[in-house]
């Protein structure tokens, strides 16, 4: 499987886990979209320098997974293989800031790679935070939610539309792709003169192919709404959800659990 | 070039987020005030060909590196302002939720970085201009180059920006740019070689497809005065809703205070940036970085020590973290093992 074939495959896996039955699947989904939100906004808001006192936030992913019985070892090499523009910009902390802040046996540890760990360690829980949502909602049902939090109509019906082609369309690209290599002795990439002629055409069948899309709706009678049977309820149940993660992610911004814990154990021995 | 949630802090995230959702309203409404049926499964296949497309590499001769489409500048073409910026809108949903990309308190500065500057800025003010009216094949070309060239440095200064405004990241403005823009110049000649190729195949090809663009362009004409007092009245309502948010969080500001002013922070320490001082002293293992600043500029030794030098912080914070993260993992494994066996 190239490398196109495993994208949408990748799609595919998380609505597949979306699929599963389990409490966090059944709650409303506006719950659970702004739960994460609120998780996010909290883990960013920290000071750069912010290590120690972002480890506790890993409980939300940690108990996210586990109760929504989603794999472990999957979200953990999708957050891995991400984007690694984080990580390209943060590399640079440590070169432009050299100063020694602290001393563990001897041992300096300058400023840019504190910052450079707090980096990291929000990219690891910010991602996990999206990949949650989408594995335990799946996608049209945050559509779903985003209508009902009032995300303008055409927006959603242009959200849903998208999803729906986006596993057409790159089957579509994967057939040809495939089709140009069995057909060329170079096995290397494409080049710019075979480029273009591939991506003109699948354009022109894309473009073929909205006609026909667009005249099958009309038959329909389609009048740019999609109807949403499912309907969404606040319950008890939501309502707590948001409150107690919003509790204690405020709890922990405020206070710095590893430290206490931390200054306790040394206390204990000292 | 996705800007991540890791390197924002949340008063430039929510600035952004208020800027795109406002374009994202307007875009919207005048998608909808077209009322052309045609454009909905046209705007949701087209959307889905850039996500294909942009898998698809070819090889740029003598760099070792690769290609492939970038979206923002063909979609305008092909679909006008409005509704290309939608289009990119959504693009840039999925691939934040599926890939994180960015994630989702960037995703403000993203879609703001790679749809605004091409479909608001690029398409009308370049592209419109050299290959509006009647098009050759040369205007088309020219035209697509330059204005994907402009789109993409807009695109990586907004980036430039956001970050250091943020503060989260240790690159001086200057030096920031100075990476940026010239990597960005090359991926936008790249970009905008592929966007006129495609642009100029299909019309060779399919010639009624461009005019029916123009024809599309009932819903193209962008009013860009009317975006503009859009997006300052936007500023201006961000600014002043966030700005509380961003008091009592003063780490980016803080920064790009010290940076323009000298100062580490303002004199006033009363009200809100008292007890904000409070806060950010509790919460920060390190507190107030600024100092270690103002510190090393007179030179490294002088001055009071920095508070976190103290070993015992830094031991009892390893332990605490330690344990944290262990207990975090105990929890996890903990509730994994009580569902299986329930």
């Amino acid at each position: 499987m190239n490398n196109i074939g495993r994208n949408s495959f990748d799609i595919g896996y998380m609505d597949t886990l979306a699929g599963g039955d389990s409490y966090l699947h059944r709650l409303d989904p506006r719950a659970k979209l702004i739960t994460a939100f609120l998780f996010i906004v909290a883990v960013v808001s920290f000071g750069r320098y912010a290590v120690f006192a972002l480890i506790p936030f890993l409980v939300y992913p940690a108990v996210m997974i586990s109760l929504g019985g989603l794999p472990y070892g999957y979200l953990l090499k999708k957050v891995l293989v991400v984007s690694p523009f984080a990580i390209v910009i943060g590399i640079f902390n440590p070169l432009m800031d050299r100063e020694i802040v602290m001393q563990i046996g001897g041992i300096g540890i300058s400023g840019g790679w504190i910052s450079f760990a707090s980096i990291l360690l929000r990219f690891v829980l910010t991602v996990s935070a999206a990949l949650i949502v989408i594995a335990l909602t799946g996608f049209n049902t945050v559509c779903l939610a985003l209508t009902k939090l009032g995300v303008p109509r055409p927006f959603v019906v242009q959200l849903m539309f998208f999803y729906r082609y986006l596993f057409v369309l790159t089957d579509e690209a994967e057939r040809m792709v495939r089709a140009r290599s069995l057909r060329t002795f170079d096995a290397g990439a494409m080049r710019f003169k075979t480029f273009v002629p591939l991506i003109g055409h699948l354009l022109l069948r894309t473009l073929d192919r909205a006609e026909r899309i667009y005249l099958a709706m009309r038959c329909r009678g389609f009048d740019g709404r999609i109807p949403m049977i499912r309907s969404l309820r606040i319950h008890f149940r939501e309502v707590a959800f948001v409150t107690g993660w919003a509790v204690l992610f405020t709890v922990l911004r405020c206070y710095n659990i590893p430290l206490l814990l931390g200054s306790l154990v040394t206390e204990a021995f000292r | 070039m996705h800007m991540a949630d890791a390197l924002i802090s949340p008063a430039v995230g929510g600035t952004m987020w208020t800027a795109t959702a406002g374009l994202i309203a307007y875009s919207a409404r005048k998608v909808k005030a077209a009322a052309d049926d045609r454009a909905v499964p046209l705007m949701g296949v087209l959307g889905a060909f850039i996500f294909a497309a942009q898998m698809i590499n070819f090889s740029i001769p003598a760099t070792g590196s690769s290609g492939h489409l970038g979206g923002g500048m063909i979609l305008a073409i092909l679909l006008g302002p409005y509704a290309a910026f939608l289009v990119m809108a959504s693009v840039l949903v999925v691939q934040a939720l599926f890939f994180a990309d960015g994630g989702l308190l960037a995703l403000g500065c993203n879609i703001f970085n790679l749809g605004f500057f091409p479909c608001f800025l690029a398409y009308p003010l370049i592209y419109k201009k050299i290959a509006g009216g009647a098009p050759t094949q040369r205007s088309v070309m020219a035209g697509s180059l330059i204005a994907a060239i402009a789109a993409l440095q807009l695109g990586a200064f907004g980036v430039a920006l956001e970050t250091v405004f943020s503060g989260i990241s240790d690159l001086p403005f200057r030096t920031f740019v100075l990476l940026m823009q010239p990597i960005h110049l090359a991926i936008g000649v790249v970009e905008g070689l592929v966007t006129a190729a495609v642009v100029t195949f299909v019309w060779k090809a399919r010639p009624e497809i461009l005019n029916a663009a123009e024809g599309f362009g009932r819903i193209g004409s962008v009013d860009m005065k009317k975006v503009l007092w859009g997006l300052a009245a936007v500023a201006v309502i961000a600014g002043g809703a966030l700005s509380w948010f961003a008091s009592s969080n003063p780490d980016g500001l803080e920064w790009a205070m010290f940076k323009t002013s000298g100062k580490e922070e303002l004199e006033s320490r009363d009200g809100v940036h008292a007890t904000a001082a409070v806060v950010q002293e509790r919460t920060a293992l390190l507190p107030d970085y600024g100092f270690r600043k103002s510190e090393a500029a007179p030179g490294a030794d002088a001055g009071q020590p920095w508070p976190a030098v103290d070993p015992g912080t830094s031991v009892s914070g390893l332990v605490g973290g330690a344990l944290t993260l262990l207990l975090a993992v105990l929890i996890g494994l903990g509730l994994r093992r009580r569902k299986s066996a329930a």
